[in-house]
């Protein structure tokens, strides 16, 4: 009895040495760069992880600096985003609600249609986009990221939000229907309210989507003040590499963290909305 | 007895939209005329040059005598255009053609004695009956134009020359050779090398890349999932940080980590005496690099997935294995893991056709690099998709380009589509009502 208790006593020592190295690797690059960017001076490496001081000079910087427009960036970016996210979760939700819902000709063909395009290389067709955008006049403008970005969405999403659809019981709008609700009154009163948890997943991939897509981006802004962060971020790490590593540290503390806490917010929620019925609530 | 029927099919056919008006249906009928005219002015105007331009891209290049835009042939616009021009037409004839069926049905309406809608009914019709069509058609169109059109443009691309040094407009003419790219991608010595050398770093790439995240996240979970740890909910949540922050960040800031001469990583090594490792600047160990910074990235994902998994399995089963007098390793082997392997083959497979395209990962960890001599514009580290972006925005051999990613994408959709093909959602749908 007493050799299985040491047994087991190694076992989860051993086990718990195990979690706290995984631990320290998984969030070691993060705290590096948060420690990085609060850290005098611009170099990229410091014996110790802590700094001996704290500074929020580089952040000033990013906002007075001549050459990163980093304010203006993110404006931008915000922007892009805001419109992107309302256009491209409509259109999103007008497909999947279509074709979750009815049953017609095609639909079928319609899914693989969806599904097989979402699988094309994305700047494969960057050109002809590009010279598509030229021929509208549409280049180095924010409008034309966001009709893209917007276009686009319908492709990665739809599976995933018909998915969700699917689980929402018919019963609950043949019954509005009996009452005389008409389709769309349906949508708004019906399926809308029961599909928070996926509308809020859709508009947060939808309005992170700017943030980190840089390739595109870069292609069609070409200017410095129509840049998004995603595009100026890269150009820091392109243009001067290492030499001013705090600055970039700054930059990035300023785009992940949002980003990184709506993303933890964002799982417990599809958690909960996939995991929950909607016949009970 | 079919009298209407006939006539407004005819009608109908002759011009789009007089077949509704025979029917009294004047509101349609007019709008129906109005899109005909404004669609046949257009194509009057556009059709013959835009046949004229998909056969020949264009005659007369720019020289010194007319540098004007305008007085030139610009191929690629040329192109462009005409595609327009031509999608146009197919979506024009798909109208004519729902025209016709539509008089004609109304017309049959009119034979049989019933009443016809007004257009106020029209209207309530669609939204009652054809809701999902008229639906689907506004984001049908942001699709015909932002991701069909393109896709038909970058195929036809690989059938031409379009590429620098001396096919690229507007000095110079481009023009259809046929399967000549993807011969000289597949057979020519330069292309070919480079080609299948590529495809092969891809092939191991998404098979070691999948296979490492997956198990790592399979011992992870386990770990985690032990009698007896404590804090679950608090590891959980640490080993999750990496999957949230976004990618552009972390592998950009990894790259910087992973410097040899100024990354701290070589710096500790240093430190400890041990001598640094060229992490990114030798091919065999920038490889290494990449399928190690993958992990750290690709983990959580196959953790979280696999500890969904581990609570749907009945406890019943290790209970009766337990009285059977299974030791826990067997009782993994012969549970657990066929179980979690059950379930999440479908997203194995689609994992490995994402990391065939993994763009992000190989761009902003390492760009491809380091170099390699005997490629052709590739680096020991490039995926097939890298590959595809340096071809195109580097160096300008679009027509390669095109026939790359027609390729990946052949590779990538057969998998996809084996894949959904044998979802449950495909299969049992109509299941949940």
């Amino acid at each position: 009895m007493s050799r299985r208790k040491i047994r087991n006593y190694i076992r989860l020592t051993t086990s718990y040495i195990t979690l706290v190295i995984l631990a320290i690797g998984a969030i070691y690059p993060a705290l590096w760069i948060v420690f990085g960017s609060l850290r005098p001076g611009t170099s990229l490496y410091s014996k110790s992880l802590l700094p001996e001081r704290l500074t929020l000079e580089h952040y000033y910087g990013l906002f007075n600096s001549r050459t990163i427009l980093y304010g203006q960036w993110y404006m931008n970016t915000f922007k892009v985003a805001i419109f992107s996210m309302l256009l491209g979760v409509t259109l999103t939700l007008l497909t999947s609600y279509a074709v979750s819902r009815f049953r017609f000709k095609g639909r079928q063909n319609a899914l693989s249609v969806i599904l097989v395009l979402g699988m094309f290389p994305g700047f494969m067709s960057m050109i002809a986009i590009f010279l598509l955008l030229k021929e509208m006049q549409l280049l180095d403008t924010h409008l034309a990221l966001i009709l893209v970005y917007a276009a686009g969405a319908p492709l990665g999403l739809t599976l995933i939000a018909k998915g969700f659809f699917d689980t929402i019981p018919r019963s609950l709008d043949e019954a509005a229907r009996i009452d005389g609700a008409s389709n769309f009154r349906i949508f708004i009163s019906i399926i809308l309210p029961l599909s928070k948890p996926i509308l809020t997943y859709l508009a947060l991939l939808q309005f992170v989507g700017p943030w980190v897509d840089f390739i595109f981006a870069r292609l069609i802004l070409r200017s410095k003040d129509k840049w998004t962060v995603a595009v100026g971020m890269w150009d820091m790490v392109q243009a001067n590499q290492n030499s001013n590593f705090t600055m970039f540290a700054a930059g990035a503390v300023l785009i992940a963290v949002p980003i990184t806490i709506l993303f933890m917010f964002m799982q417990r929620l599809l958690v909960d909305g996939l995991t929950s019925g909607a016949s009970k609530g | 007895m079919s009298r209407h029927q006939t006539r407004a099919t005819i009608l109908s056919s002759l011009l789009m939209g007089l077949g509704q008006i025979y029917n009294r249906q004047f509101v349609k009928g007019a709008l129906l005329v109005l899109f005909e005219a404004v669609s046949v002015t257009y194509f009057i105007l556009n059709l013959r040059y835009a046949l004229w331009g998909i056969v020949t891209l264009g005659e007369n290049p720019r020289t010194a005598a007319n540098m004007q835009p305008g007085e030139y042939d610009h191929s690629i616009f040329i192109l462009i255009q005409s595609l327009i021009t031509l999608l146009y037409l197919v979506v024009f004839l798909i109208i004519y053609y729902i025209n016709i069926r539509d008089a004609r049905k109304i017309g049959r309406e009119r034979d049989q004695g019933n009443k016809v809608n007004n257009f106020k009914q029209s209207v309530r019709y669609i939204l009652d009956y054809k809701f999902a069509q008229a639906f689907l058609s506004i984001p049908a169109i942001g699709i015909l134009f932002f991701t069909v059109m393109p896709i038909i443009f970058m195929v036809m691309i690989a059938f031409t020359n379009y590429s620098s040094p001396n096919h690229v407009p507007p000095g110079k003419l481009v023009d259809w050779v046929g399967f000549d790219t993807f011969k000289n991608l597949l057979a020519l010595k330069s292309w070919s090398h480079t080609f299948y050398g590529v495809l092969t770093w891809t092939i191991i790439w998404a098979v070691l890349s999948t296979v490492t995240t997956y198990f790592g996240g399979l011992l992870v979970a386990l770990l985690i999932n032990q009698k007896g740890i404590r804090f679950k909910g608090f590891w959980r949540t640490i080993l999750i940080i990496p999957y949230a922050i976004p990618q552009l960040i972390s592998l950009l800031v990894m790259r910087n980590m992973f410097n040899g001469e100024f990354g701290p990583i070589n710096q500790y090594l240093g430190y400890f005496g041990l001598g640094g490792l060229p992490w990114l600047t030798d091919p065999f160990w920038a490889k290494v690099t990449v399928i190690i910074v993958n992990m750290w990235v690709g983990i959580p994902v196959s953790m979280l997935l696999i500890m969904g998994v581990l609570t749907t399995i009945p406890r019943d089963m290790y209970e009766a294995a337990e009285v059977d007098g299974a030791s826990g390793y067997q009782k993994f082997r012969i549970i657990t893991l066929p179980m979690i392997l059950f379930t999440t083959a479908p997203t194995l497979i689609a994992q490995f056709a994402g990391n065939i395209n993994n763009f992000n990962m190989i761009f902003l960890l390492t760009g491809g690099d380091p170099v390699k001599g005997d490629y052709q514009y590739a680096g020991a580290t490039d995926l097939l998709v890298t590959w595809l972006y340096k071809l195109t925005l580097n160096q300008n051999r679009y027509n390669m380009a095109s026939a790359v990613g027609i390729i990946i994408f052949l590779i990538i959709a057969s998998f996809s589509i084996y894949n959904y093909r044998r979802t449950k959602s495909f299969k049992e749908e109509d299941m949940i009502q």
